[in-house]
């Protein structure tokens, strides 16, 4: 079953085009991965997935509604973890959480994810205090409380030291064994390569090109290599030079 | 509604973490009648100046309008804008709750603080330094209602044209002092100059704090002064709503 369906999406900031032309479906309970380099237009495509952006073409329906026009019933099944956005500092943990529970009708249970993102210990930690992975980590727990059918997560191990990152990886895991489709926005291959199930390589505003991760090394022609990684085969993808 | 309750004990908290902020918008008034009261000189003789009342007398309810833009100019417009730059109001817009929600958090959350405020500058003014009641409490109501609505607009519309946490303040600032300058601070009572009245009918402040020494002394506010809060309040609120940027 089809649950996100992205139409000629196209989106521009004044003459800097962001995304020229974006097609692509995601079925429901699989981790989508959306990698390309900087500036390439993964945040722009996935913020008007969820809603958060407005394109100035092409079509969208995520759980056969319009992001647009039905903007506050999207709200209630889609999780989005916003690559950049903070919380007031001095906001701690349990309150954040607690807080962000109380939006929904049927939130997961704050505390267990608390548990799950190895964030209890610092429950009564305010905001301003957490280092960096501590922050995305409650920053995606912020994304699943409300027990979203889908969840949007851009960028959300950049940052995190190796162990976290192994137990971030976990954890998506985790929330698609519960159902939950994932689209998973990411500059490490590693990651795209361990957790989705396909994985759609943007450069430029396009899709250069969708496939799963097996498909994209199998698939990859990178003079002087012989046996091509996944980051070989996204590289000559993706750099004019290496074309 | 429950998202609402909870934002607004949220909000409450983390005002009073912020010690400054949960200093000027709670203790500032009663400390500065205090001060006042008791180190400045003749502030509690009566003087002719003032047809034989004590400069105290006069100065109170300039200091609740001192309050409404202490709290409005420097912590709701403070937290406003600070919330949008940290992108506080554009996750909470990945939510089903509008960040809406979380500005009127901070309205009851500010409107609150400065109800406290005020209150407790005026029974510490009364206790300290007997100064009399207000005579016409419920035209001191209005008059108190409809300033802190005007000056909530102008936080609100200043949060909305300006692009950065810093902007809004030093805008905020910029428009903190003359309001004080119009509402009599420098100028109390019946030292103000006519001319210079004449222009802080008009102002919010001015008009805020021209209401509460009527109401104060007895009478009720004058209608030029009801109808300049509420038209500000009317015109700066929708001009804020159309510019507001949540992100
Ligand atoms: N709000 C914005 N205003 C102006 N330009 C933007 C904005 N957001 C993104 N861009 C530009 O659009 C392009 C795509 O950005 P983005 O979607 O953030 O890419 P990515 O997430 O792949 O790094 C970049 O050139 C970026 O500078
Ligand atoms: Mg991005």
């Amino acid at each position: 079953m089809t649950v996100i369906e992205v139409r000629n999406l196209a989106k521009r900031y004044g003459d800097q085009v962001a995304v020229r032309d974006v097609s692509f479906t995601v079925d429901a309970g699989e981790i989508f991965g959306i990698v390309g380099p900087n500036g390439a237009g993964k945040t722009t495509t996935v913020e008007s997935v969820s809603g958060m952006r407005i394109p100035d073409s092409g079509t969208i329906r995520v759980l056969g509604l319009d992001p647009r026009r039905d903007r506050a019933e999207l709200r209630r099944h889609i999780g989005i973890q916003l690559q950049e956005s903070q919380l007031p500092d001095r906001l701690k943990v349990w309150e954040a959480l607690d807080l962000y529970s109380s939006f929904y009708a049927q939130p997961a249970d704050w505390r267990r994810l608390m548990a799950d993102l190895g964030l209890t210990e610092k429950r009564n930690t305010v905001f301003g205090k957490l280092s960096g992975g501590q922050k995305q980590r409650l920053s995606v727990a912020l994304a699943l409380v409300g027990n979203p059918e889908i969840a949007v997560l851009d960028e959300l191990t950049t940052g995190l030291d190796p162990q976290a990152r192994r137990d971030t990886w976990e954890l998506i895991r985790g929330v698609r064994d519960r159902g939950v489709t994932v689209v998973l926005v990411t500059h490490s291959l590693e990651e795209a390569e361990r957790l989705c199930d396909r994985i759609a390589v943007i450069d430029a505003g396009r899709i250069v090109a969708l496939d799963t991760p097996a498909a994209l090394v199998a698939n990859a022609v990178v003079p002087g290599v012989a046996r091509p990684t996944l980051e070989d085969a996204v590289l000559a993808l993706t750099n004019p030079l290496a074309r | 509604m429950n998202a609402l309750r909870k934002l607004t004990v949220i909000e409450s908290k983390l005002f009073l973490r912020e010690p400054i902020g949960a200093f000027f918008g709670v203790a500032f008034p009663a400390v500065l009648v205090l001060v006042l009261g008791s180190a400045i000189p003749g502030f509690t003789d009566p003087s002719e100046d003032n047809g034989g009342r004590r400069p105290i007398d006069i100065y109170l309810p300039i200091v609740l309008a001192l309050a409404i833009a202490t709290v409005t100019m420097v912590t709701l417009l403070g937290v406003l804008s600070a919330y949008r730059e940290k992108g506080v109001l554009r996750r909470l817009s990945t939510t089903p709750v509008s960040p809406m929600a979380l500005l009127a958090a901070q309205l009851i959350v500010n409107v609150g603080a400065l109800l406290i405020g005020s209150g407790l500058a005026c029974v510490g003014a009364v206790v300290a330094f007997d100064v009399a009641a207000p005579e016409n409490v419920g035209g001191l109501v209005v008059a108190f209602v409809l300033g802190s609505a005007a000056m909530c607009a102008v936080a609100l519309l200043i949060a909305a044209v300006t692009p950065s946490a810093r902007a809004s303040s030093g805008l905020g600032t910029l428009v903190y002092f003359p309001m004080m300058f119009a509402a009599g601070v420098w100028t109390p009572g019946p030292i103000m100059p006519d001319a210079v009245r004449r222009v802080a009918d008009f102002t919010p402040l001015g008009a805020a704090s021209q209401a509460m020494q009527d109401a104060w002394a007895g009478s009720w506010p004058r209608p030029l002064h009801l109808v300049v809060m509420g038209g500000l309040t009317a015109a700066f609120g929708a001009l804020a709503a159309r510019s507001f940027r949540w992100e």
